[in-house]
């Protein structure tokens, strides 16, 4: 529950940064960090981004207030969630159920999908590159940030509908989204979308 | 004694293993190391997967090479970690391929022996002066400034000049050059090696040449860093807007290649840029279609560089391949500095028993499988050997490209299993660690394990908190095996 409320702070933070006037990709990376059960990060935050870390925490106790008064006389609430599908290596289709808030990454390692993350979503690889497989949910998407896109400039099969699965977060317009891990599309073309080697 | 401790370390992991387990022996512990024994112990659940490495700590280049102010690169040590820390797998620090044992050791006592040690040494240019005093590799800058217990000594003097002159545009070039115009307070921050954060903390150096042989459309670094490099506060960056006239041949190739043209607009932007004037100024000046025809050294200080002599060049087309080649064309231009450092490309080394390509710089290998020489011919495959990383496929790439890498390996392994082309692990079992260990006890080799590794990373860890720090490396041999003995 906290991962995925840490999540939806996190989105928001990181797409208010990302309007904001921090080039550093890299500061605003390691903030969005949905893996809270990893171990401790590398690296203590830099004194510029406690300020940020600030921000996170105030909205966590805003939202931790809200559900408090939502909880009240009420048991069992459901977090809202969509439904996502993921085509692995080996074209299987995996159907699962992502809480509203939570990143695609994060979604995958819930449910064992092998998605790597060797960055852990600090923006600082390729490896959770996932191809879009549905044109008008790609479209849904925000526009890629530069420093996504630097990444995306890596990922191996990259393709017109490629995204890092770190920054696709779950919201209700995409229920229904299918994603596609890159080496799935070696071996078949689902409803005639043929991914272009970009 | 050293063997009886080693034993009782791993004692515990032998009752889970299968009689007769796989035995796998992975030299080198960087990415390609790590990704191969994590394929290895996910394909094979009976298999035994040794990790060796010649330092005290694993993590290869990830430690040693990725720059200090890139943290987040480092975080997939967290996923590495945990494959180290399976009950099948082992770290075995402090051993050496060709001096604490020898291939064919290795090849006896394991099924399967892998190749992932990298790439240790530099192309040269082969050009005159190139051994001068104050011209170094960018390598050997990086080791220093990362803390790699080889470069500790390397001592680049920084204090003598107010330029750099850096050959190369590729990524390790954009690290040097940040790492040299960085503001100091900001590099302190990070876990850059105590004894070049002081040494940068004097340094001179204000302007920063990158040289490049082509053009900006042929530039190998990539957009993170440029944009990194180019955001750094009060640098004025220098990009001549003659340099960025497109030939067709160059359009050609921005068309196809998406990170090349992200690169090229990242350049030209910075090159219409404003031009800024504040005091104690630094300078980086990207220097394109130049090629390094020697180094001079000044009167007064013979045998230390002073300068670059570059000849000026143009683009060609080199026939069939559809790249462009840069051609000498004549005229020259020196460049004046005091300190060079060559970011040309790393090399592989080889070792005794192991073909090798001294034209590629690459162990010969068909998808991982090592051939017996470079004849290319499939047939002459090296029973139980195989490659990965940069030693298979030349010092290029990312921390990512490894893991695709591995996985062709990997296969390769698996398909010569089941395909019975190594012999089956019942009949003929090897003796994998035990036998390793006890070899290496016999010599005297002090071994490490993945847990005196923790040991030196809560110290450097502990160390780094008192001077705010993420880390404070340690820089010497001695002093990484003083904390394993406490």
């Amino acid at each position: 529950m906290f991962a995925s409320r840490l999540s939806r702070v996190g989105a928001w933070t990181v797409k208010e940064l990302c309007k904001g006037k921090y080039k550093s990709a890299a500061r605003m990376g390691h903030l969005y960090r949905p893996y809270s059960h990893y171990s401790q990060p590398l690296f203590k935050p830099q004194s510029e981004t406690k300020i940020f870390q600030d921000t996170i925490f105030q909205r966590h106790n805003t939202f931790s207030t809200t559900a408090a008064d939502n909880h009240s006389g009420e048991e069992n609430e459901e977090e809202e969630t969509i439904s996502v599908s993921f085509v692995d290596k080996d074209g299987e289709e995996h159907h699962i159920r992502v809480p509203i808030g939570m990143s695609m990454l994060e979604a995958a390692h819930e449910n064992d999908i092998e998605l790597e993350g060797a960055c852990e979503g600090s923006l600082a690889c390729s490896t959770c590159h996932v191809i879009v497989m549905d044109m008008e949910y790609y479209n849904k998407l925000e526009d890629p940030t530069d420093e996504e896109n630097d990444m995306l400039d890596l990922a191996f099969g990259l393709t017109e509908t490629s995204r890092l699965g770190c920054q696709v977060i779950a919201s209700p317009e995409l229920d229904g989204m299918r994603l596609a891990l890159p080496a799935a599309t070696r071996n078949f073309a689902v409803d005639g979308f043929i991914p272009k080697p970009h | 004694m050293a063997f009886c401790r080693a034993k009782t370390w791993f004692s515990r992991s032998f009752s889970s293993l299968s009689s007769n387990p796989l035995r796998v022996c992975v030299v080198g512990s960087g990415p390609a190391g790590f990704y191969t024994a994590e394929k290895m112990l996910k394909a094979h659940q009976g298999a035994e997967i040794d990790i060796v490495d010649r330092l005290p700590t694993p993590f290869g280049l990830v430690r040693s090479g990725v720059a200090p102010d890139h943290p987040e690169t480092k975080i997939v040590v967290n996923q590495f970690s945990r494959v180290a820390q399976n009950d099948r797998c082992s770290f075995i620090g402090n051993v050496t391929l060709g001096s604490s044992i020898s291939l064919s050791e290795l090849r006896e006592l394991y099924h399967v022996v892998v190749l992932a040690y990298g790439a240790e040494s530099d192309r040269v240019l082969g050009i005159p002066g190139e051994d001068f005093a104050g011209i170094h590799s960018a390598r050997e800058f990086v080791w220093w400034y990362n803390g790699h217990p080889d470069c500790k000594n390397l001592d680049p003097d920084l204090k003598s000049t107010d330029t750099a002159v850096i050959l190369g545009q590729g990524n390790v070039a954009l690290d040097v050059a940040r790492i040299l115009l960085r503001p100091t307070m900001e590099l302190a921050k990070t876990d850059i090696a105590s004894h070049a954060l002081a040494a940068l903390e004097e340094s001179s150096i204000r302007k920063v040449y990158l040289v490049g042989r082509r053009g900006p459309v042929q530039a190998a670094c990539t957009a993170k860093e440029l944009r990194e490099i180019l955001g750094i506060k009060d640098l004025n960056v220098h990009i001549q807007e003659s340099d960025l006239l497109k030939s067709p041949a160059d359009e050609e190739e921005l068309k196809n290649n998406r990170i090349q043209r992200r690169v090229y607009e990242l350049l030209s932007k910075a090159a219409s840029g404003p031009s800024l004037t504040s005091s104690d100024q630094r300078e980086l000046h990207f220097v394109f279609f130049r090629k390094p025809d020697r180094f001079l050294d000044s009167g007064d200080r013979n045998g230390h560089v002073a300068g670059v002599r570059c000849e000026k060049t143009i683009l060609k087309e080199s026939v069939g391949s559809g790249k462009q080649i840069a051609v000498g064309t004549g005229q020259f231009e020196d460049l004046e500095c005091g300190i060079v450092l060559k970011s040309i490309g790393y090399k592989s080394v080889p070792i005794n028993g192991l073909p090798f390509d001294h034209h590629k710089g690459i162990v010969p290998n068909i998808q991982g499988r090592v051939l017996s020489n470079t004849t290319g011919n499939p047939t002459l495959v090296e029973e139980g050997l195989y490659v990965c990383g940069w030693l298979k496929r030349g010092p290029t790439g990312i921390i990512a490209t490894n893991l695709y890498c591995a996985e062709e390996t990997v296969a390769s392994i698996s398909e010569d299993l089941e395909q019975g082309k190594l012999p089956s692990t019942s009949s003929l079992p090897k003796p994998g660690r035990e036998g390793l260990l006890q070899l290496l006890a016999e010599r005297n080799v002090r071994v490490l394990s993945f847990s005196t590794w923790e040991k030196i990373d809560s110290e450097e860890k502990r160390l780094g908190s008192l001077r705010n720090k993420p880390r404070e490396k340690l820089t010497t041999r001695e002093e990484l095996l003083k904390v394993t003995m406490e």
